[in-house]
């Protein structure tokens, strides 16, 4: 998000959620956000068809909602939080990619053992049997 | 960001001297983004918490059962306006507008008390069904994990409107802008993790 006039200025940071568009007129920002909300509103409302339509395979249907989830908050990322990939933005990124490390290894990490533990125990009524 | 001293050399375009310390629109911002990650980081244990749990209904409904998604539909367009108009009082937090600035915040305020309304109304209709938290590890997960998000979207709202009073009685000034930065990043934070709570929770949750 620069303009022709900052070259200079490119790598110095920018706060999370600040655009960098010291010449971006009102306009231009607010049309920022109404792209991020229309992109929003087309991956919500695909999630939501996704969910109920019978057009599609039944097993693939939690993978889908899974990628467009997870499409719509890029589109967040971007046009709400202004995270770009930019050199004012490189503190920001990465905080922000630990963050996505220690959410995927606490979600997966616990899915895995979880559904490893399930598969690996004796069915219950077995298990009270054992302990008369 | 005043205080960068450049130098040209023969390095080429311009290298940076030692710049001083960052601003404390920056300090602060980055400061309150770290805040938000680790908010999502205990939010992502209660998602692992209620995805394990998906099944364990102990006999009870299941989401299939309970879930309205047309109510989570209204919940989602609420939330997702609301961002929208909490970026247009950024907007007008930097252009120094008071009355655009207002309008904005009220109208999220408006938006955000609608969400917590149809929620509250949804809660209360579940635990009336005998469905409450205490019926299956499943509703526990659920309460929870639900719950936490809805007590998020309260305080968002005392904050929104306690940053609507400081900029009446105080005006733009720079500690209130950075707080006004802080109180958007949260709002938009919360907008986050609602599109996971409608994806895993509702939308798989009522598939399973």
């Amino acid at each position: 998000m620069s303009n022709g006039h900052d070259e200079v200025f490119d790598d110095t940071d920018v706060a999370p959620g600040d655009e960098h568009v010291e010449g971006g007129s009102v306009g231009q920002r607010v049309l920022g956000y109404l792209t991020g909300l229309g992109l929003a509103i087309l991956l919500t409302a695909t999630s939501f068809f996704v969910a109920g339509t019978d057009l599609v395979w039944e097993p693939s249907i939690p993978v889908a909602l899974v990628v467009l989830a997870i499409a719509q908050m890029g589109v967040h990322l971007v046009f709400f939080l202004h995270i770009t990939t930019g050199a004012d933005n490189t503190n920001n990124v990465l905080a922000l990619a630990f963050g996505v490390l220690i959410v995927m290894l606490v979600m997966g990490g616990s899915l895995w053992i979880m559904a490893n533990l399930n598969h690996n125990m004796m069915p219950m009524d077995q298990l009270m049997q054992m302990q008369r | 960001m005043s205080t960068i001293a450049l130098t040209e050399t023969h390095l080429g375009s311009a290298v940076r001297d030692w710049s001083g310390p960052a601003s404390k629109r920056i300090v602060t911002g980055y400061g309150f983004w770290i805040f938000i990650l680790s908010d999502m980081i205990m939010f992502s244990a209660f998602f692992a918490t209620y995805a394990v749990l998906l099944g364990q209904t102990a006999g009870g409904p299941s989401g299939r059962e309970l879930f309205d998604l047309r109510n989570v539909a209204i919940e989602t367009g609420f939330l997702l306006a609301s961002s929208f108009t909490c970026g247009m009082a950024s907007i007008a937090a930097d252009s120094r507008s008071t009355i655009w600035f207002q309008c904005a915040m009220a109208v999220t305020c408006a938006l955000g008390l609608g969400f917590l309304a149809i929620e509250g109304n949804e809660f209360a209709s579940l635990v009336a069904r005998g469905a409450g938290p205490t019926r299956s590890a499943f509703l526990s997960a659920f309460f929870t994990l639900v719950g936490c998000h809805g007590l998020h979207v309260s305080a968002g709202i005392l904050w929104l409107l306690t940053m609507m009073a400081q900029v009446f009685a105080k005006g733009f000034r720079a500690d209130i802008q950075r707080r006004i930065l802080c109180f958007a990043l949260f709002w938009h934070a919360l907008d986050i993790i609602w599109i996971a709570v409608f994806t895993v929770v509702y939308l798989i949750g009522s598939a399973a």
